[in-house]
């Protein structure tokens, strides 16, 4: 019995250390996948002439795609001579024109591309074509990004990595290489501020901060392949993507067919482009933050609307704030706070919804929703003062008990000198 | 007269000593006795009978601090998600014609799993447990991990 | 009837017990009258005080649940949803404040009469633990509720623990149950609050009473030179206890008069990792040696301001409780007004410290 219960553990060390040393030499052949047998690599890694930019973790050498699959030559031959004559196809650094079509080869190729990512789009080319950079590059200007710009040329990692150039905490930075500076920018006669604006809007804050990636990057606005500007018809649709209230509440109001007849930028005129700002209740209204008076003027029915609905937000926010304070003063006090808390958070839900239908510019739509919110706040203020004129009834219940006591203590004093008497 | 005055006394004494009792015990032992939610900390919620909820309906019940969405779907299952939403804190409903929850404030949108689809909710709704014991349906919090 | 059923059980127990001496004892038990005499009622209404902890803690008890998660909540829970939870909430705390004061003013009074001198050293050294364990008392039951103030208070009070030279970092792990302020340490004070420190206290204030039911009360010194005669006294059992539990009462409705229309303030749920709010305050008996050490510059002498102070206080801390063993070696005649001096000027020092650190 015993006998055998050695051979079974022996047999099972065994297998256990055959597993570990298995496992081992898996993972040393894993960590030599690439460029073993590679001799462009192990020549270049030699002379230690490997591009600056060389990552094993390139997804085209990962996939088995190496140098050759770009610079062409023979990736089998050890002499410099051979393997890179023209005879082996060698063609050295592409041109920048080339580019686009060389990645096109493969990445516009659906039967090829299927084969690694079976939904995967292989529009890019075309759209690249007809972004601005694809459009200057076709006119002869070398200046503009390709594929590589953004891409990055022996570093490529797909966009979920973290790591990548395209990974969406990093696409500002990426974009910003060019775009932000100014002596390479010059000849465009376009803005470089766009970068250093972003960092402090919301959406550069939720991104770059937060690291919240469902905020917008460059891409979510201008596209990724197709970049461009947008168009004014567009604005609205891009905001409106994620801000979908906000958008079809504008696109439904009198001033979205004034800001058409007008050709003004929709949302942009009042939130800016690339430095949105958290709003304030101040944006609308008459004060010196307002971006109504940017257009209207006293006197206009407009300008009145503005100061009216600015005073009906604020009519609930001073109303909010004095059901929160008492909310605080109840908590505190250690009173029972749960109803009047779900009234005071659907009074704040009022006010959101509130400063959204702002987007109306229909005063009497956001007067429902502030009414709405007033009404939350007459019944969270009815339910906290209840609360804290239950904290002052107790105030019987300690009348009672003194009015005994006080009757023990005469009583008692009584007693005592009776008793003192007798002494 | 003496001991009138003193039986007076006593008596007094003795009504005042009973009554001041009274107002000690009588706080006492409402004290003693359990309030009708037994604890501090909501673990659970009763939803009701199966039999009461109606398929494709919701209902949003006070869980303690926080309001929870429970969704009936159409083939009859439960669930049951935190009703506010990650954007702005504002209740969500759900919506019986697009089988959906929606938030009324920016107009975002989670599927019947809490995942948020589209708008501006950045995280989805966290998820609650749904048990049926005795043909009841308890919500209870979900167990955390560590 | 009633007078008669009495008579029997009573005589009942003699019979067993033999407790004729002991009320025999209690009866003949004088109690001085004279202009201080107000005085002898200090300690037993810090007495009825503990007992009024006792019963209300117990009652907090079956609702109280500690744990990060869950004291916060029962405490609010015991506040808004327990009926009277409010109450015995606030007795509790009210209590508690109320009976360090009187311990304080018990203390006081003692030195001031000069009744700790022979034979009651040791009745003043029990009083002195006595004291201490009221200030644990205090200190671990301002954690329970853990809100934001208590806190931050337990985390910079169990950093001046820690600062003492050796011994403070042990102390320091000790009190905390771990590197931080966290539920551990809400735990271990639960631990120290309702079992430890009470089980202490008590053998001690059963020590304490005993040496003074043996000895019987104080005469100052005036009172004691007057001839026999001249002496006026009262009964202990009923006079004095019967005034004795007058007294409590008018405490008791004071009490519940300040639950009722002050009651205890529950504050902010604590965030361990929220960044220290204004006005962190330790309870108001610690005032003075924190605004003493706050006070302190960073380097004094050989050592750290934190540290020469905490050592100071130790150091003044022992003189102050073995007074009985060393003011036997002043010269009698200049006793009386040394000792007098050095009372005033402690408790000047107390509440100019006190007074300041409220004031800053």
């Amino acid at each position: 019995m015993d006998k055998k219960l050695s051979i079974k553990l022996f047999v099972f060390f065994c297998s256990c250390l055959s597993i570990i040393l298995f496992a081992t030499t898996v993972q040393s052949q894993e960590k030599a996948k690439y460029g073993e047998d590679d001799q462009c690599i192990v020549c270049h890694k030699d002379e230690e002439i490997l591009p600056e930019d060389f990552s094993e973790f390139d997804i085209h050498l990962q996939t088995g795609l190496s140098c050759k699959g770009c610079h062409g030559g023979d990736e089998t031959s050890d002499d410099e001579d051979l393997s890179m004559s023209s005879e082996a196809g060698f063609i050295g650094v592409p041109e920048k024109i080339e580019i686009a079509a060389m990645c096109g080869k493969c990445h516009s190729d659906i039967n090829f591309m299927r084969q690694y990512q079976p939904r995967i789009a292989t529009d890019q080319v075309q759209q690249y074509h007809e972004s601005v950079h694809g459009k200057k590059l076709a006119q002869g200007d070398t200046k503009v990004a390709d594929c590589t710009s953004c891409h990055s040329v022996h570093n490529i990692l797909p966009a979920i990595d973290a790591r990548s150039t395209i990974y969406a905490l990093n696409i500002p930075a990426t974009c910003k290489k060019c775009h932000s500076d100014k002596e390479y920018m010059a000849e465009y006669g376009i803005p470089t501020t766009q970068y250093d604006e972003y960092v402090e809007s919301v959406h550069g804050v939720a991104l770059l901060e937060r690291q919240d990636t469902g905020a917008p990057a460059c891409n979510d606005c201008h596209g990724n392949h197709g970049a461009m500007p947008p168009g004014i018809a567009s604005i609205g649709h891009i905001c409106g993507t994620c801000h979908v209230n906000n958008q079809e509440y504008f696109s439904k109001s009198k001033m979205a067919i004034e800001f058409q007849r007008d050709e003004l930028h929709a949302c942009e005129e009042c939130h800016g482009d690339h430095d949105v700002k958290k709003t304030s209740d101040d944006m609308i209204g008459d004060s010196d933050s307002s971006t109504c008076v940017d257009c209207h003027e006293e006197g206009e029915e407009a300008y009145d609307t503005g100061i009216k609905i600015r005073q009906s937000l604020g009519g609930l926010v001073t109303a909010y704030d004095s059901a929160a304070t008492l909310l605080k003063t109840v908590e505190h006090a250690g009173m029972d706070d749960l109803e009047m808390s779900y009234a005071v958070k659907d009074a704040k839900q009022s006010l959101t919804q509130a400063r959204t239908l702002v987007h109306t510019f229909d005063f009497e739509q956001v007067k429902v929703k502030t009414d709405e919110g007033k009404t939350f706040v007459t019944q969270a203020l009815k339910l906290g003062n209840t609360q804290m004129q239950d904290l002052r009834f107790r105030r019987l219940g300690f009348g009672i008990a003194t009015f005994f006591m006080t009757i023990v203590l005469v009583a008692l004093y009584f007693k005592i000198k009776d008793i003192e008497r007798e002494d | 007269m003496a001991f009138n005055r003193r039986a007076f006394l006593n008596t007094i004494l003795g009504g005042g000593v009973i009554g001041w009792l009274g107002s000690i015990f009588y706080p006492v032992i409402s004290f003693l006795i359990p309030p009708k939610i037994p604890e501090a900390n909501v673990q659970s919620v009763n939803a009701g009978s199966i039999a009461d909820i109606a398929l494709n309906s919701s209902q949003i019940l006070k869980f303690g601090r926080t309001p929870v969405l429970l969704i009936r779907s159409k083939t009859g299952e439960f669930k049951a998600l935190a009703a506010t939403c990650t954007h702005l804190d504002c209740t969500v409903q759900y919506r019986q014609d697009r089988q959906d929850i929606w938030c009324a404030c920016h107009n975002g949108i989670y599927n019947l799993s809490g995942r948020n689809l589209s708008g501006p909710p950045p995280k989805p709704l966290s998820e609650y447990l749904v048990n049926i014991i005795d043909k009841e349906v308890i919500i209870s919090k979900p167990k955390q991990m560590g | 009837m009633f007078k008669k059923s009495a008579e029997k059980s009573y005589n009942w127990l003699d019979d067993r017990f033999k407790i004729t001496p002991l009320v025999e004892f209690m009866r003949h038990k004088q109690v001085p009258i004279h202009k201080h005499s107000l005085w002898y009622y200090m300690g037993g209404v810090a007495l009825f005080l503990f007992l009024v902890q006792i019963v209300s803690g117990i009652l907090l008890l079956l609702y109280y649940q500690p744990g990060v998660d869950s004291a916060y909540e029962s405490i609010r829970f015991i506040t808004t949803k327990v009926s009277f939870g409010w109450l015995f909430r606030s007795v509790h705390s009210w209590s508690a404040n109320i009976m360090v004061f009187f311990v304080f003013v018990h203390m006081f009074s003692t030195f001031f009469t000069r009744t700790y001198s022979k034979p009651r050293e040791l009745t003043w050294l029990t009083g002195s633990v006595l004291l201490v364990l009221s200030l644990v008392f205090g200190f671990s039951g301002y954690l329970l509720p853990w809100n934001e103030l208590a806190f931050f208070a337990t985390k910079v009070g169990t950093d001046i623990a820690g600062a003492i030279p050796l011994i403070g970092d042990p102390i320091k792990l000790l009190l905390r149950g771990g590197e931080g302020v966290t539920g551990a340490t809400l735990s271990r004070f639960y631990a120290f609050h309702i079992a430890l420190i009470p089980a202490v206290f008590t053998l001690f204030l059963f020590l304490h009473l005993l040496f003074v039911q043996r000895q019987g009360m104080h005469e100052p010194e005036f009172f004691h030179k007057l001839p026999e005669n001249k002496k006026r006294m009262m009964p202990f059992f009923p006079n004095f206890v019967l005034r004795d539990a007058l007294l409590w009462l008018l405490v008791l409705n004071i009490i519940i008069y300040l639950a009722v229309f002050f009651p205890w303030e529950i504050g902010v749920k604590a965030d361990a990792f929220a960044p220290a709010p204004d006005g962190i305050k330790p309870e108001w008996f610690f005032m003075f040696m924190f605004q003493a050490l706050k006070l302190l510059p960073a380097h004094m002498f050989i050592m750290e301001g934190e540290v020469f102070g905490i050592l100071f206080f130790t150091l003044a801390g022992l003189v102050w409780f073995t007074v009985p063993f060393w003011d036997v070696f002043i010269k009698e005649s200049m006793r009386p007004k040394i000792m007098k001096l050095f009372g005033i000027s402690v408790i000047a020092f107390i509440l100019i410290l006190t007074i300041w650190g409220y004031l800053v």
